[in-house]
């Protein structure tokens, strides 16, 4: 019952090129009308994973399942999946209506069927009367929405985008962001997304997989990915985070920074080397007697909503957000709550098993 | 003073490439046979060139040729072109490499080592193997036309093409030979041309009996010029010029 909620699995995905490993043992599935995102560092084979959902790449080893069906060796052009390219790849030889209905002709669909789809979709993206205009006429987010609508328009099962909003400036990029998943909401679509931008990732996707060097270090929802990451790597990749080597002294108590703090993690044994990741806006600043440490602030920076102010205490240097400065060169004491430190297992271990 | 200079060391040239045809041209109005003296007006030699049946043979097979050489140039051409940009690095620099050679070879080298081979083959030299020859030389320029534009394609076009259901001969039909259109017609255009205007390499693979008009006008010209071959050499002149006209405005059409 499980297994038919499945639209797309990857069963052990590996993928070599030319001696070099891009993945890694990939195990991924993807249920109907979910938005996933990819998201990870360049190089992290976010990019390759998309390309072999979308028959763009062989895996070295492993299979694609599709609804059950193993579709491994199943060319581009019979799989049931769409694809919107980084920079569009839109046709610079045809205008907007056949770049649109490209797919539509191919399958063979009716000519007047072929016109009030494209007008549909160009309702869809807001470009109504745009159909006659040239590609290379359109700005860059207009010919965005004509790379969505040209794949929107065959209605594929998913819809596979590879930073499809790489190319565009931070405003129209928000903009697209919103309208696009809103989009996908409406016509219940499944989409597979790829990322390097982590907000991006977060603000969008329904379900977040965070890859690097090849490897899956964690799926999750957004909110749970930015709340408990699963090692310091991803900590540090999503939002910022102050990373410290750290000593496990029993359960609920860890040591770092030269005191013991009390928190909610247990099972690492006793004595044991972790990583703690606290998030810069967890960290409270209170008056420096009453702190559980104490420390001077080096630096403050304006960010916009808030302050963020570098306060050596000694030991380890904190960054701590607040939308209340103190003065630099001030003395503080720091305050965390013992659920805001996140105790995971040292990255070096995690990458020797 | 300076740009005095400048300007006329530039008419010096002008003059220096462009008197000679012209002398020519105007020598293919002269009324009279001497080259010395002008004696009026007229297009004598322009019909006298018309019904001379050994011109007209030559014309014919130059055009067929050109035109032949074009067509299976431009197309293999292009396919080359289309396999190399899909290459891998390496052996897409071996094949480059190997593409630009030809081009910088001597044609009395090109002329004289493809007239070695039809005699090793002991292919008898003529129509035929003078069309070989053509289609060889062609070959490298329509892929140095058809390469670039190709790389200017955004990389990801044909994949988009599969990717929304075309197999890969739609997708190369209906969208990688279009987006490559200008690149092609100039390809062909500069096939044309060069097989046109070919002496050296056609002087080394034909016969005497299958004569294009470069090969007949030398050896006519050894026996004293027909004023008549004057009026041809104006034409070709004439007809090469709009061909090159054409092409150069395309070349700067699409560096736009």
């Amino acid at each position: 019952m499980m297994e038919q909620e499945h639209l797309i699995d990857l069963k052990d995905i590996s993928k070599d090129f030319d001696g070099t490993t891009v993945l890694n043992h990939i195990n991924l599935y993807v249920r109907k009308k979910e938005f996933i995102t990819l998201l990870g560092p360049s190089g992290c084979g976010k990019t390759t994973t998309l390309r072999i959902i979308g028959g763009f790449e062989y895996p070295t080893t492993g299979q694609v399942y599709f609804e059950g069906k193993d579709i491994t060796d199943l060319p581009p052009y019979k799989r049931r999946v769409n694809s919107v390219f980084q920079k569009y790849a839109l046709f610079p030889h045809l205008n907007v209506q056949d770049n649109i209905a490209f797919g539509l002709k191919i399958a063979k669909v009716p000519k007047d069927e072929i016109r009030r789809r494209v007008d549909r979709m160009l309702d869809l993206v807001n470009l109504s009367g745009y159909g006659k205009r040239k590609v290379d006429q359109l700005s860059g987010g207009q010919q965005q929405r004509i790379a969505i609508a040209r794949a929107l328009v065959n209605e594929p099962e998913v819809l596979l985008l590879d930073e499809p909003l790489g190319a565009l400036d931070l405003k129209l990029r928000t903009e697209m962001q919103l309208e696009l998943k809103s989009m996908q909401q409406r016509l219940g679509i499944t989409c597979i997304y790829v990322t390097h931008d982590q907000e991006e990732a977060l603000t969008m996707s329904d379900t977040v997989v965070v890859m690097n060097d090849g490897r899956i270090l964690q799926i999750g929802d957004p909110k749970r990915i930015y709340d408990e990451p699963a090692n310091a790597f991803v900590a540090d990749f999503i939002g910022e985070s102050n990373i410290l080597r750290g000593t496990m002294v029993h359960d609920e108590l860890v040591h770092f920074s030269g005191y013991d703090f009390p928190c909610v993690d247990a099972g690492f044994g006793e004595d044991a080397p972790v990583d703690v990741v606290i998030r810069p806006e967890d960290i409270m600043l209170v008056g420096e007697d009453i702190g559980q440490i104490s420390g001077v602030v080096k630096s403050v920076l304006f960010k916009g909503v808030h302050y963020e102010m570098m306060v050596d205490c000694g030991e380890t240097t904190f960054k701590v957000h607040s939308t209340i400065m103190q003065p630099q060169g001030s003395r503080v004491g720091l305050s965390i709550v013992p659920y805001n430190i996140h105790i995971m297992k040292p990255m070096s271990e995690e990458a020797a098993k | 003073m300076i740009k005095f200079l400048k300007r006329c060391y530039l008419g010096i040239i002008l003059v220096f490439l462009y008197v000679p045809i012209g002398v020519l041209i105007v020598q293919s109005f002269n009324a009279g046979k001497s080259r010395a003296k002008w004696e009026g007006f007229s297009f004598r030699w322009y019909v006298e060139l018309f019904q001379d049946t050994r011109i007209m043979n030559a014309l014919y097979v130059t055009l067929s040729i050109a035109v032949l050489a074009m067509i299976v140039a431009t197309v293999l051409g292009t396919l080359a072109a289309i396999g190399i940009y899909s290459m891998k690095k390496r052996p897409q620099a071996v094949m480059m490499t190997l593409t630009n050679l030809p081009n910088t070879m001597p044609d009395i080298v090109t002329g004289i080592s493809l007239m070695l081979l039809f005699l090793f083959t002991k292919v008898e030299r003529g129509y035929v193997t003078m069309l070989l020859a053509h289609i060889t030389f062609d070959v490298p320029y329509v892929i140095l036309s058809v390469l670039p534009k190709l790389k200017q394609m955004n990389k990801h076009t044909y994949e988009a093409a599969l990717d929304l259901g075309a197999t890969p001969t739609y997708a190369l039909t209906h969208v990688i030979i279009p987006e490559c259109k200008q690149g092609i017609i100039t390809g062909a255009m500069l096939a044309f041309t060069l097989s046109l205007d070919d002496f050296t390499i056609s002087y080394f693979t034909t016969s005497p009996l299958v004569q294009n008009l470069s090969t007949l006008i030398y050896s006519a010209a050894r026996k004293g010029i027909e004023p008549s071959l004057n009026a041809l050499s104006a034409l070709m002149f004439v007809s090469l010029l709009v061909l090159l006209l054409i092409v150069n405005r395309r070349t700067a059409e699409s560096k736009e």
